[in-house]
């Protein structure tokens, strides 16, 4: 999909292609940010375990059903 | 950087509104219901290592609030929660919106966000249903194992189903969602809780609905608000014509 439009434009305008290619690495970092920082903030909420943030979050992982304890 | 602050401020956002509707309305479904569990709750700590087993840690009804003060902390600290929940899975299904590369708006979003209940919420509970304090489940690790295996597996299984063109893979991807129900769920030996059941079928039904209003919120508003990212990661599809003017 977007590979392709990339090559289409890639032969009839280098800078565009170049623009591209900066753009497909921006969007691949920007996803493995979020990627990243999610799972750890949905590890943190949902699964970890010490006392004190299962307590804190209880209400929210039953409601939520993670499994809790 | 841009595109990472954009994506980021947009699952900021998302998270917050989906979390703020989702505390509202558990704490009048789900969480009256977990407070009434929690009167037949038990709490019995395993064996110590020498063998001698120790009385309940925490008699009947004992987490159930006392007074206003510990009250409003867990409230606060759920609703503290369920922003972080929201913003872990705005952050996440942004991130496929991101990678997918489709235009979205506020209603394709709806889409993504009920994909994202079927992932996470409807997937899961097919083989754990949700639980309340007191009902008796199998080892929590391989709950949460088997949660996460559902849970990716379903979504993975959509996401191939949506956008992959090779069939082999479309294959692996159902194959995925299947696996850990065909394996099944971690049960415990005996389903025996002192919960009575017709307040765990309640809390079921309450807390899939509660989820699924958290997902359409949540996807509505990454859609929303990923509009003009959409453009960023397909941007040549619709500029093409005009490319030699640029």
């Amino acid at each position: 999909m977007s590979t392709n439009s990339i090559r289409t434009a890639g032969s009839a305008a280098p800078s565009t292609a170049q623009t591209t290619a900066q753009t497909t690495a921006q969007t691949a970092v920007a996803a493995f940010a979020a990627i990243l920082l999610g799972s750890f903030l949905l590890y943190g909420v949902g699964f970890a375990q010490p006392q004190q943030i299962h307590d804190a979050a209880h209400d929210a992982r039953h409601s939520f059903a993670f499994p809790c304890h | 950087m841009d595109l990472i602050r954009r994506l980021f401020t947009a699952a900021l956002v998302a998270g917050v509104l989906s979390g703020t509707a989702a505390s509202v309305v558990q704490q009048a479904t789900t969480v009256p219901l977990i407070l009434e569990a929690e009167k037949y709750e038990v709490v019995t700590p395993p064996p110590a290592a020498d063998g001698h087993q120790h009385g309940p840690v925490r008699e009947v009804g004992e987490g159930v609030p006392t007074s206003a003060g510990e009250a409003i902390q867990r409230v606060g600290l759920t609703i503290a929660a369920n922003l972080l929940t929201g913003v872990a899975y705005a952050l996440l299904l942004g991130a496929a919106i991101l990678l997918a590369g489709r235009p979205v708006d506020a209603r394709r979003g709806l889409v993504w966000g009920m994909g994202g209940f079927v992932a996470v919420s409807l997937a899961p509970s097919f083989g754990l249903p949700p639980e309340l304090p007191g009902m008796a489940g199998a080892e929590l690790e391989l709950r949460q194992l088997w949660w996460l295996a559902a849970a990716a597996g379903a979504g993975a299984g959509m996401l191939a189903l949506a956008f992959a063109r090779n069939r082999a893979v479309i294959a692996a991807g159902v194959l995925a969602a299947a696996l850990p129900h065909v394996l099944g769920a971690p049960h415990p030996e005996s389903a025996e809780g002192a919960v009575p059941p017709a307040l765990a079928a309640h809390f079921v039904a309450q807390s899939l609905g509660c989820a699924a209003l958290f997902w359409a919120i949540l996807g509505a508003s990454c859609g929303w608000l990923m509009g003009g990212l959409a453009g960023a990661a397909e941007p040549r599809a619709a500029a093409l014509p005009q490319a030699g003017a640029r």
